[in-house]
């Protein structure tokens, strides 16, 4: 079996690191390159980097914001918000990301996903999906960072997703986002049993008994977590031993 | 050594911040450069890339830079291939039909297996944290460029296919994916090679660098 990821989620606006709850009411937390320093020397196996407006207002200060991070983390970075074109991932890869998360620019162009993964593999492409339940076993899709429907049924998409090229995909509960009470196991759990690409969940992360419940009964392969870390509940470490003590297998992380 | 200076080949392939700045964050003095004269004139040189086999060694024909990193490494010049670039060092890879390599150590570029060992479907490309064990027959790694890296430290790896020296002594490191052992570090004399990416793969990946300078 392969190590599950722990990966610390940094929310953007402008030059800023936000959260919110239910992707609203944002606040901001502070200085993105600051906390994604501290992840990486926690010990984050990855850092997402998420525009939080851009989708809604074109242009973007992610780009200069993954530069200055690539200065010193060095681990994996996925980044996503306003990427329209095989043109933006392209600059954001030159910035230093290693993978894009796409939402609703896949979303109105399905294409595009094909584009991406053709030109830079499917290692590099992220189905970013934000799911909102409309009822038992009903999850949309939305976009736009939470604000739009997106007309799409939530395991179907991830299925389309798949046969378009997506070598991961990123799903983000609306439901549970900012909430800290623990991962939509449900909703987690339909895109597993869909999909054989690894699966990150995201949204709700409040200790780190969800960490354990989200892979143990919903096959996660990766985890997302934001609040938590930003408000020093709980650090990289301590979910990384907990993971490690539910017998989770876990990057073996020492500080040198 | 601080201010080692050393030479990133740019070859029109790929990211090179990531690596640059790995380098420099060692105490490297880094050039990310296509220029003959200053790559010989490095203390050290990288040879990253990431991509298709034909395509990175048709960047390095085109302006001539194969034939400079064959000058270099007969000086002596400590030479560290990347990803797709440790695989260029090979003779041959069979990405696509069969490409010619660096030939600068013997044995040929092969696909990751598709199978686990016990014959179960196995995802490929092998991507993310592995840990770094022994080959057979290893059983230290002091005096190489994995010298104070212990068994069980992990680092990060993006590839789909796997470089297979025909000397089973130039193999210093494997992980292990689906029960198959990959190769991770390789070595002849002053060529070496990394499958991972040592530039993504935190403070350990840093101490590999930091190896490789220092050497």
């Amino acid at each position: 079996m392969k190590n599950i990821r722990l990966i610390a989620r940094l929310d953007i606006k402008g030059a800023n690191l936000i959260k919110g709850v239910h992707f609203e009411g944002l606040r901001v937390v502070g200085d993105p390159q600051e906390y994604a320093k501290k992840y990486y020397f926690q010990g984050a196996d990855e850092l997402l980097y998420i525009d939080a407006v851009a989708s809604l207002y074109g242009r973007s200060k992610l780009a200069q914001i993954v530069r200055n991070t690539a200065e010193d983390v060095f681990v994996p970075m996925t980044v996503g918000g306003g990427i329209r074109t095989v043109e933006d991932v392209h600059d954001l890869l030159q910035s230093g990301a290693d993978k894009v998360a796409i939402n609703t620019a896949a979303v109105r162009r399905p294409e595009l996903i094909s584009e991406v993964a053709k030109r830079f593999g499917s290692q590099c492409i992220v189905l970013s999906i934000e799911a909102k339940q409309q009822g038992p076993d009903h999850w949309e899709v939305y976009t736009d960072c939470g604000r739009e429907k997106g007309g799409l049924d939530v395991s179907e998409w991830a299925r389309r997703g798949v046969e378009l090229g997506a070598g991961e995909i990123l799903l983000t509960s609306i439901d549970k986002e900012g909430t800290r009470k623990g991962f939509d196991l449900s909703l987690t759990r339909t895109v597993t049993d869909v999909v054989k690409i690894p699966v990150i969940a995201s949204g709700g992360m409040g200790n780190p008994q969800d960490v354990v419940n989200v892979v143990h009964k919903a096959d996660a392969d990766a985890v997302a977590m934001a609040y938590s870390l930003h408000y020093d509940r709980f650090t990289i470490g301590e979910i990384r031993a907990a993971a490690h003590e539910a017998k989770i297998k876990v990057r073996a992380f020492e500080k040198y | 050594m601080r201010n080692t200076e050393v030479a990133v080949i740019n070859y029109g392939i790929g990211n090179l911040l990531s690596v640059r700045r790995g380098l420099e964050c060692c105490g490297a003095r880094v050039s990310v450069t296509s220029e003959p004269e200053q790559i010989l004139l490095a203390d050290r040189v990288v040879l990253p890339g990431v991509g298709a086999f034909a395509d990175g060694m048709e960047g390095l024909k085109t302006s001539g830079l194969d034939k400079v990193v064959h000058e270099l490494v007969k000086k002596g010049t400590p030479l560290l291939g990347i990803c797709l670039g440790m695989q260029m060092l090979m003779d041959e890879s069979e990405e696509f039909g069969l490409s010619k390599g660096l030939g600068l150590i013997p044995g040929r570029v092969i696909p990751v297996p598709v199978l686990t060992s016990e014959g179960n479907p196995l995802k490929v490309p092998h991507i993310g944290w592995n840990e770094l064990v022994f080959p057979e027959g290893h059983y230290q790694w002091g005096n190489s460029l994995m010298e104070g890296i212990k068994p069980g430290d992990a680092v990060y790896f993006v590839h789909s296919y796997m470089a297979l020296p025909d000397n089973p002594a130039h193999r210093i490191a494997d992980c292990i994916y689906g029960g198959n052992f990959l190769a991770a570090t390789i070595t002849r004399d002053n060529v070496t090679g990394c499958q991972f990416h040592p530039e993504k793969s935190g403070e350990i990946g840093l101490k590999i660098l930091s190896r490789f300078l220092n050497d």
